[in-house]
């Protein structure tokens, strides 16, 4: 039984490897279209049962090649790996419904396979990051999910979008490169690269000035990656220039699994007592809370709501920037619950966005004034994810916050519980302006026979709106993983 | 274009010997230094030769891009389908011993396949991309 179980894990990484290629050279758009989204469905089923595997029997392990741990590669699933791996593929199930349409408006009919190729080998590189044990992996499926997106952002309409592309790429090399000299470091005084490993002999010479610096170069490396406040440059652009679907794909996933590699690197391989008496909890709670605050006043002006959700989203990750930096049991299950929350809204956000976007040709504040009373689904959608980006009870986003706020509460960090507070006016603000624009201003004369998206944007868009409903009012599931996650990561540091 | 003359003489007596050479590095990585990744380079290289003496146009007659990008997709599904035939035999994802006979002979075939697979998918690749390249600003 456990063997299967392994092969099941591993196939949540081969599958969409396997089947970029054949997407690639596919002669249809629509076929290729189809394959890709019978191959996100089997890998959000494999991420379920994978999730449902753990819970009810632990942690699974598998030796690719069947070459031993640590020497070879192994394969080590707990809990926070399957929690994240299923947010990964859920989202991907549900992104790639409506990328349909949404895709042939905006991609030439003949790159539309390649797009699916490069969608699919992306998603194969973040699974990948949740799934391996082995920290040269990581390093691996980092580039083959970054490279993937370069491609994938340069396809985008505006010209703009290959400027981004090569920004997102200049940026996600140093981090790479970073991450890599890390490990190289870290490699050179303990001779091993797997995780559980690394964790048992780093104890031993976590003096040596060498492993300190390995230590800063991954963690900067990773923080590029996550757009932790300030290295966040590349990720404006990218979000606003890339073509929709890859624009909430990468949104919700993307730098989810970033912080995932993060919570990985600072609880499970480095020891505590290392991790502990370096500063890296007091800076990620300054740029947490450095990037909720100035992230969100930069949203208050952008003019193209896209522009304006990926600064929300650097807020956001400052939120989850905080979580880490409290290190404790509490903090890190908010961040891992606002990890699964933020991927909700910013999911359902985008999406309705794409749906302004496919019908209007461009989501410029001054562009859709009145649309809210032609397009009111597409527009419920979008004060749904609003109200749970801000934290209205009755949201996933207030679950996430108020997790936050008590774990703040509990170490009395002050500071931390007024800048969550303020960030969440902050979102009142630059939501408040979209929701503005929408409903309260007189409906621009061109705007006015434009019809209400098609079927097969708006029910992608629903389901994660009512998504955040549900799970901002039934939260056993979530902060039961979450909390169970946190625990593993955290559990020898208290 | 008789000043040409040389090259196009020297490069019809090494175009073949690159190409023989690619394969020896190919099917010889598994005795000696070698492998896909090299032999592929090689033998992209042969071809960009040809397209530099011979023309662009020509060296496209040879090796469609269509082709190219079947067998560069190819060489990954080798690579990715030889991990699953050995899970459905039974081993782990790429353990190769579970593909022949005995143990040593299932290693060879495993690295043989898969080191054939890296060599197809580099050498097609390198091909497009010059061709990509190569190819920019014409009509």
């Amino acid at each position: 039984m456990m063997a299967i179980q392994g092969h099941l894990s591993l196939l949540l990484v081969v599958v969409p490897l396997i089947m970029a290629p054949i997407v690639a050279i596919l002669p249809r758009a629509r076929l290729a279209w189809f394959v890709a989204l019978l191959v996100a469905v089997v890998c959000a089923l494999l991420a379920g049962i994978q999730l449902w595997n753990i819970v009810n029997g632990g942690a699974i392990s598998y030796e690719l090649g069947g070459w031993a741990p640590p020497w070879g590669i192994e394969y080590r699933i707990d809990a926070v790996n399957a929690f994240v791996a299923l947010i990964v593929a859920g989202i991907t199930a549900l992104t790639l419904p409506y990328a349909l349409l949404s895709v042939e408006k905006e991609i030439p009919k003949q790159q539309i396979p390649f797009f699916y190729a490069l969608f699919l080998l992306c998603l194969c590189g973040l699974l990948g990051i949740t799934q391996t044990g082995d920290i040269f992996n990581v390093f691996v499926f980092l580039e083959i999910s970054a490279l993937a997106s370069y491609g994938l952002i340069s396809l985008g309409r505006h010209r703009q979008a290959l400027t981004s592309a090569y920004q997102y790429l200049i940026m996600g090399t140093i981090g790479a490169t970073f991450f890599l000299i890390g490990v190289g470091l870290i490699y050179s005084q303990t001779g091993t690269l797997n995780f559980a490993d690394l964790a048992e002999r780093l104890p031993a010479v976590f003096e040596h000035k060498t492993v300190h610096t390995g230590f800063a170069f991954i963690v900067i490396g990773v923080a590029l990656k996550l757009a932790l406040f300030p290295l966040h440059l590349w990720l404006p652009n990218a979000y606003t220039y890339a073509p929709t679907v890859v624009t909430i794909f990468l949104a919700a996933t993307a730098t989810k699994v970033a912080v995932y590699l993060m919570l990985r690197i600072l609880f499970t391989i480095f020891p505590d007592n290392f991790v502990v008496n370096t500063p890296i909890f007091d800076l990620f709670i300054i740029l947490g809370i450095a990037g909720i605050l100035i992230a969100s006043l930069y949203a208050i002006y952008q003019m193209d709501i896209k522009r304006l959700l990926a600064y929300s989203s650097v807020a956001q990750i400052g939120y989850m920037a905080l979580g880490i930096g409290l290190a404790s049991t509490a903090g890190v299950m908010a961040t891992l619950l606002h990890l699964f929350n933020h991927a909700l809204m910013k999911g359902a956000l985008f999406m309705a966005v794409g749906a302004i976007i496919y019908r209007l040709g461009s989501c410029r504040m001054d562009n859709i004034n009145g649309l809210g009373r032609v397009m009111p689904w597409t527009f419920g959608a979008v004060i749904i994810g609003g109200l749970s980006l801000v934290g209205i009870p009755g949201t996933a986003g207030f679950v996430s916050k108020w997790y936050l706020i008590l774990a703040a509460l509990e170490q009395q960090a002050w500071i931390s519980v007024a800048v969550i507070l303020v960030g969440s006016l902050l979102a009142v603000v630059y939501v408040g302006k979209i929701i503005e624009a929408l409903y309260f201003k007189a409906a621009l004369e061109a705007n006015k026979s434009i019809k209400e998206a098609p079927l097969l944007l708006l029910l992608p868009t629903w389901t994660l709106a009512l998504a955040n409903i549900y799970f901002g009012l039934n939260t056993e599931l979530t902060v039961g993983v979450a909390t169970s996650a946190a625990q593993l990561l955290i559990g020898t540091i208290e | 274009m008789t000043h040409n003359l040389i090259p196009r003489v020297v490069s019809k007596l090494l175009i073949p010997l690159i190409i023989l050479f690619s394969l020896y590095v190919q099917f010889h990585g598994d005795f000696g230094p070698g492998g896909g990744f090299q032999a592929g380079v090689i033998f992209s290289a042969a071809i960009i030769l040809y397209a530099l003496v011979f023309g662009l146009d020509v060296a496209e007659k040879i090796i469609p891009p269509y082709i190219l990008r079947l067998i560069a997709a190819l060489g990954v599904v080798l690579y990715a389908g030889v991990g699953l035939a050995t899970q459905l035999l039974g081993g782990r994802y790429l353990e190769y011993g579970v593909l022949g006979e005995t143990q040593v002979a299932g290693q060879h075939l495993g690295i043989l396949l898969v080191e054939l697979g890296v060599g197809l998918t580099v050498a097609s690749v390198m091909l497009i991309i010059f061709f990509a390249f190569a190819g920019r600003g014409r009509p």
